[in-house]
C-alpha cells in the first residue's frame, strides 16, 4: 500500500545539517578557488547539489521495498561497474577510480558503496536471527569482499576501508557476538603486516608518512603538515572569508575537495568547525533516530548503512585533516567538491527520506 | 512479498544507541582534536604559517664610489642580476636540475655540488647559483616562469673597475667573505656578502659597504612571489674621494708600461699619493664575480707576482738610491768634516776584499767630495763613508728617515723593508757583524731593503728637511703628521743641490731626463739582485733573474718641494735609462698640468675681479677672508 508522501512529512529537521552543510561546503569551495585557474568552481558544485536534491526526491518517491527487491541485479550491475573501470577507465592521481558517462566522470566506487549498503540491507534483514552464525558471517564476508576487493584494485584503499567499516556496523546492529567480534580484530591485526606488501609505492609513503613525518616533509607528510598549520594558525575566530594565507597560496592540498575542512579551520577558526561539526552530529543522530522509527529491520539497515558510511567519511576525513589519520583521498560528505560525492549522499539520503516517509505503513 | 519483508524481527534498539553515542563520542574527539590545534597551539601553527607565506629577500646595496682627488670616478657600479635557485620544492627540483643546468649552461654536477654544498642552511634561503646571469640566462628565466618556477632574478651591484688592470693593486677587489671575515665583523657580514678583499676595496670597506635591505614578499606554495609587504630600503655605501690623480695615475701606468716594477708619486708637504702603479697588474674584474680555481692558482703561481703590490710589498736593496741617506747621516751626524772627500781609482780595498766602483773598466772618478760622489754616484767615496761612520750610525739615520719600518699608508699588506746594524745581525743570525758587510750597504746593497713606497716616504721627507708625512690615499685623511726629526737647512740644502746635479749637471747620472724650467732633483740607483759571488754559484738560473733591478728617486722643485717620485723596474739594469725616464714623465705632467691650470686659474680670477659688483654679501666677505696680506695693509 502507498501513501501520497505530502510536503510536510518530508523530514526537514534531517534537510536543515544538510542544506547548512552543502552552502557552507559551496562559500568555502567559492573562497578556495577563487581567482585561480578553478575559479567557479562553486557553481558547478551548486549543479551537483541541485540535481542530486532531485535524485533524492526521486529516490524517496520509491518504496525502498522495491529497490531492496531489485538488489541482486544491482549488486551485478556493481561488479560489472567495477570490472568495466578496471577495463576502460580513466587513470587520475594514478589510480582508475572514474568512468566517462559523457554528462558525469562517474567515480564507480561511490555508486559501488551505495549498492553496497541497499545488498547489504537486504542480506542482513533476510537472515532473520538477532544472533550471527560463523557461516552468516562468511556469507556475508565473500558477498561484500567480492566489489571491495575490486576496489581495492583501483587503486581505492579510503572507499574499501570505507565498505569494511560499513559491514563492521551491519555486522554490529544484525547481531554480531562478541567472540566474533573479538577474533576478526585479532586476524585484521595479524593480516595487517602482509597487506603492507600488497600496498602500492604511494600508499607507504602515506602511511610512512603518517608515522614518522619528520622523514617524508616534502611529500605526504607536508601536506599533513601544511594542513594542520592552517588548521592551527585560524585560531578560535579565523582569518576571514578567503584571507587564509594557507589556503589561498596554495598550501593547502586540494583545498576544494579532500581538504576544505582546513581551508574552512583557518578562515572560519574553531567557531567554524564547531559550526560545522555540530551539523554533521545533528545529521548523524537524525540518521541514528530515523533507523530507530524504521518501519523493518530492512529500513533499519539501509539507514544505518548509509548513516555509517557518511560517518565514517567525516571520520576519516576530519581525523586527516588535524594529522590523527594518514592521507587517504575520502572527501568531506556534502562539502567536498566533487559530483559523485555529493550525488551519492543525496541519494543515499534519498534513501533515508523513504524508511522515514514508510515508518507507519505495513 | 518476499520472505525479507515484515514486521517479525524487532529492532536492536540498545545497539542503535549506542551508535548514538559512538558518533557523539567521536564528534567530540575530533572537537578536541581542533581545540587542541586551534587554541592551544594556535600561536605555534600561526608562526610556521607566516613563515611559509612570507620570505625575505635581499635588497643589495651598492658600494660607494672611489673618485679621484678632482671627483673623476675610478670605481664605479653596475647593476647586475643574479639567479637564485629556490629549494624548497626538493622533488620539484629534483626533477628539473638537469632542465635548469642545461638552460643556465652550467654543468649538472656543478649545480648538483652547488645544492649540497647549501643543505645546511634553511629551505626558505634561496641560493646563488649562477652569480651573473648573462641576456641568455634571463631570457631563460623569464620564458619559463611559469613551468620552471625554482630560479629567480636578483638585482646586485657589481663593480666596474678601470680596465686593463690600471691602478689595480691600489685599488684592490671585492669578493664573497670568508668565514674568518664574518667572525671577525660581529655579525655585521653574512655569508655571500660581498666585501673588499685588498687593497683599498679591503681597507675602507666599512665605508664604501653600504647596509643591505629587506624586501618582504608574500609567496605561495610553489615560492613565486604574489604580493608585497614593506621594505626596508638599501642604504647605499659612502664613496671615498682619493688622493690619487687621474692625470698622474695614467701617465705612471702607461710610462711604466710592460716593465715589471713599480712607481709612487707622494706630495710631500702631506703624505698625499698622487699616482701609485705595480707592474705587472690583474684584472680585478675577475674577481668581481667569482674567481675561478684555475684562474687563482694562475695568478698566485706566475712567477711574475702580478697580485703582489710592488709599491708597496717589494722589499729590495735600494741601492745607490741610498746614498741620499748616506749623505744626509754624514751632513747631520758631524762624524765626518763636511769636505771630506776621496779619491777614486774604480776600486778599493777594504778588510782585504776588493770593492768595485761602477766605473771599475770604464775609468775613474778621480778627486771627488760629497757634492760629485752624489751627482756621479761613486761608489769609492761611499764605502769610505760607509767606514767611517759604521753601521749603527748609518741605522739610526736610516731608521730615523722612515726605512725599515711600515710608512702606514691606508693600504693593507704594506712591507717594512730591513735596515740591518750589529744589533740585527745578533738577533736574527746569532752572528757578529762584519765590517766588510758594512761596506756593502753603505752603497744600499747587501741585507738592506726597501720599498718603493718607503723610499718616496724618505726621499720626500730628507727634501723637506725632515718633516714626515704618513702616506695616504684617502683625500682629507687625518692625523698623518709623523714626528719630525729635523735636518738642519745647510743638510737639507747641499744634499738636495747633489740630487739636481744628478740630474742638471752634465756629467750627472741622469743627465738624459733633465727637464727645461723645471727644479728636477733625483738619485740614481741600480741594485744587485744576488752579490756576484752567488751569481756564479747560481750560473743555471735564468739570465733575466739576475739582471740588476733599476731605481729612481726623484722631487721637485729643489725648495718646497711639491712632488716626489719613486720608481722601481726590476731587471732594468741602469736607473738612468730604465727608472728615471718614468719619473721624468711624471714630473713633466705634473708641471705641464699645474701650468695649464695656472694659467686657467688666472683667466678665472680675471673674471672675478670684473664681476665684482654682482658678487652677494657672503661671497665678498669670503673673498676678503681669502684674499692675500696686501689687502691687511691697505685697511692699515
Amino acid at each position: 500500500m502507498r501513501t501520497e508522501s505530502k510536503i510536510r512529512d518530508f523530514d526537514w529537521p534531517l534537510m536543515v545539517p544538510v542544506i547548512g552543510l552543502c552552502a557552507i561546503g559551496v562559500f568555502q569551495i567559492w573562497s578556495a578557488t577563487r581567482g585561480g585557474n578553478l575559479d567557479g568552481l562553486q557553481w558547478k558544485q551548486l549543479e551537483w547539489i541541485a540535481i542530486g536534491l532531485v535524485g533524492m526526491l526521486v529516490l524517496s518517491r520509491i518504496d525502498y521495498h522495491a529497490v531492496l527487491e531489485q538488489a541482486p541485479v544491482l549488486y551485478l550491475i556493481s561488479l560489472g561497474l567495477l570490472i568495466l573501470v578496471k577495463l576502460l577507465g580513466e587513470t587520475k592521481f594514478g589510480a582508475k577510480r572514474w568512468l566517462n558517462l559523457g554528462f558525469i566522470h562517474l567515480q564507480v566506487s561511490e555508486l559501488a558503496k551505495l549498492i553496497i549498503i541497499v545488498v547489504l540491507a537486504r542480506y542482513l534483514s533476510e537472515l532473520r536471527t538477532e544472533r550471527l552464525t560463523l557461516a552468516d558471517l562468511m556469507k556475508v564476508g565473500v558477498l561484500t569482499g567480492l566489489p571491495t576487493l575490486l576496489i581495492l584494485l583501483q587503486p581505492d584503499l579510503g572507499t574499501a576501508l570505507v565498505i569494511v567499516a560499513l559491514v563492521g556496523a551491519g555486522l554490529f546492529l544484525a547481531g554480531l557476538e562478541w567472540k566474533h567480534a573479538v577474533a576478526m580484530f585479532v586476524l585484521a591485526a595479524l593480516l595487517l603486516p602482509a597487506a603492507w606488501h600488497v600496498l602500492k609505492p604511494y600508499q607507504k609513503q602515506r602511511l610512512t608518512a603518517f608515522f614518522r613525518p619528520e622523514e617524508t616533509s616534502q611529500t605526504s607528510g607536508y601536506q599533513t603538515q601544511q594542513s594542520k598549520i592552517a588548521v592551527g594558525s585560524g585560531g578560535i575566530r579565523g582569518k576571514g572569508f578567503g584571507q587564509g594565507s594557507q589556503n589561498q597560496l596554495g598550501f593547502v592540498p586540494v583545498r576544494w575537495a579532500d581538504f576544505i575542512l582546513a581551508g574552512l579551520a583557518e578562515e572560519q577558526g574553531f567557531v567554524g568547525v564547531l559550526v560545522v561539526m555540530l551539523l554533521y552530529l545533528s545529521l548523524l543522530l537524525r540518521l541514528v533516530g530515523t533507523a530507530q522509527l524504521a518501519g523493518d529491520r530492512a529500513g533499519m539497515f539501509l539507514v544505518m548503512g548509509v548513516a555509517a558510511v557518511i560517518g565514517v567519511h567525516v571520520l576519516v576525513n576530519t581525523a586527516m585533516v588535524i594529522g590523527y589519520m594518514p592521507v587517504t583521498g575520502i572527501p568531506l560528505p556534502l562539502m567536498s567538491h566533487g559530483g559523485s560525492s555529493i550525488l551519492f549522499v543525496f541519494l543515499a539520503l534519498g534513501l533515508v527520506m523513504n524508511v522515514r516517509l514508510r515508518r507507519f505503513v505495513n | 512479498m518476499s520472505d525479507w519483508q515484515g514486521r517479525d524481527s524487532k529492532l536492536p534498539q540498545g545497539r542503535l544507541t549506542a551508535c548514538s553515542y559512538a558518533v557523539v563520542a567521536i564528534v567530540c574527539l575530533l572537537l578536541f582534536g581542533f581545540w587542541k590545534l586551534q587554541v592551544l597551539d594556535s600561536e605555534y601553527f600561526a608562526q610556521l604559517a607566516e613563515r611559509n607565506r612570507i620570505r625575505s629577500i635581499p635588497v643589495i646595496a651598492p658600494r660607494g664610489r672611489m673618485l679621484d682627488r678632482e671627483g673623476r670616478v675610478l670605481v664605479d657600479n653596475y647593476p647586475s642580476f643574479s639567479v637564485l635557485l629556490l629549494r624548497e620544492d626538493a622533488p620539484l627540483l629534483e626533477q628539473h636540475l638537469p632542465e635548469i643546468a642545461e638552460g643556465l649552461g652550467l654543468e649538472p654536477d656543478d649545480l648538483r655540488q652547488q645544492i649540497d654544498a647549501a643543505r645546511g642552511l634553511p629551505r626558505f634561503n634561496p641560493i646563488v647559483v649562477k652569480p651573473e646571469a648573462t641576456p641568455g640566462d634571463i631570457a631563460f628565466i623569464e620564458s619559463h616562469r611559469a613551468d620552471l618556477p625554482l630560479l629567480e632574478l636578483l638585482m646586485v651591484h657589481r663593480r666596474k673597475y678601470p680596465s686593463e688592470g690600471f691602478m689595480a693593486h691600489a685599488i684592490g677587489y671585492v669578493g664573497e667573505v670568508n668565514e674568518k671575515q664574518i667572525e671577525a665583523s660581529g655579525g655585521k657580514l653574512r655569508p655571500g656578502d660581498i666585501a673588499g678583499k685588498f687593497g683599498l676595496e679591503k681597507q675602507y670597506n666599512d665605508t664604501l659597504m653600504g647596509e643591505d635591505g629587506m624586501r618582504r614578499v608574500i609567496v605561495n606554495s610553489l615560492g613565486k612571489e604574489v604580493g608585497r609587504l614593506e621594505q626596508k630600503e638599501a642604504v647605499p655605501g659612502h664613496p671615498i674621494h682619493l688622493t690619487i690623480d687621474y692625470d698622474l695615475q695614467q701617465i705612471a701606468e702607461s710610462s711604466l708600461g710592460p716593465q715589471q716594477g713599480a712607481a709612487v708619486v707622494l706630495d710631500p708637504r702631506n703624505g698625499e699619493v698622487l699616482a701609485m702603479a705595480s707592474h705587472p697588474a690583474f684584472d680585478p674584474k675577475d674577481f668581481a664575480v667569482r674567481v675561478s680555481k684555475e684562474q687563482w692558482q694562475q695568478l698566485n703561481e706566475d712567477e711574475a707576482h702580478p697580485l703582489m703590490n710592488r709599491a708597496i710589498q717589494a722589499q729590495l736593496a735600494p741601492g745607490s738610491t741610498f746614498k741620499v741617506v748616506m749623505a744626509t747621516a754624514m751632513l747631520e751626524s758631524k762624524a765626518v768634516p763636511e769636505d771630506f772627500s776621496v779619491t777614486c781609482y774604480g776600486a778599493e780595498d777594504f778588510y782585504g776584499r776588493q770593492f768595485k766602483c761602477h766605473i771599475f773598466g770604464k775609468g775613474t772618478h778621480g778627486h771627488v767630495d760629497l757634492h760629485d760622489a752624489l751627482v756621479k754616484s761613486c761608489d769609492i767615496f761611499f764605502y769610505n763613508l760607509g767606514k767611517r761612520l759604521g753601521i749603527d750610525r748609518i741605522s739610526f739615520y736610516a731608521t730615523q728617515l722612515g726605512l725599515g719600518k711600515k710608512t702606514g699608508i691606508d693600504l693593507p699588506g704594506e712591507q717594512e723593508g730591513l735596515v740591518p746594524s750589529e744589533a740585527w745581525k745578533e738577533r736574527v743570525y746569532k752572528q757578529k757583524w762584519f765590517p766588510g758587510e758594512t761596506i756593502s750597504v753603505a752603497i744600499g746593497q747587501g741585507a738592506i731593503t726597501s720599498t718603493p713606497l718607503q723610499l718616496a716616504h724618505t726621499i720626500g721627507g730628507v727634501a723637506m728637511g725632515g718633516q714626515f708625512h704618513r702616506p695616504h690615499l684617502l683625500l682629507g685623511a687625518k692625523d698623518t703628521d709623523e714626528p719630525s726629526f729635523p735636518i738642519s737647512e745647510a743638510t737639507t740644502e747641499k744634499v738636495s743641490q747633489g740630487m739636481f746635479g744628478v740630474v742638471n749637471e752634465a756629467g750627472g747620472t741622469a743627465h738624459l731626463v733633465h727637464l727645461d724650467g723645471v727644479e728636477f732633483c733625483g738619485k740614481t740607483g741600480s741594485a744587485q739582485v744576488i752579490s756576484n759571488e752567488g751569481k756564479a754559484r747560481a750560473g743555471h738560473v735564468s739570465g733575466k733573474q739576475l739582471v740588476d733591478n733599476a731605481w729612481f728617486v726623484g722631487f721637485a722643485p729643489r725648495r718646497n718641494p711639491e712632488i716626489v717620485v719613486a720608481v722601481l723596474v726590476e731587471h732594468g739594469v741602469h736607473g738612468a735609462t730604465a727608472a728615471a725616464p718614468v719619473a721624468r714623465d711624471i714630473i713633466k705632467a705634473y708641471y705641464d698640468k699645474k701650468s695649464h691650470q695656472e694659467n686657467k686659474a688666472y683667466t678665472v680670477e680675471m673674471q672675478h675681479y670684473e664681476m665684482d659688483g654682482a658678487q652677494t654679501p657672503q661671497a665678498v666677505a669670503a673673498m676678503v677672508q681669502a684674499a692675500p696680506e696686501p689687502a691687511k695693509k691697505d685697511k692699515e
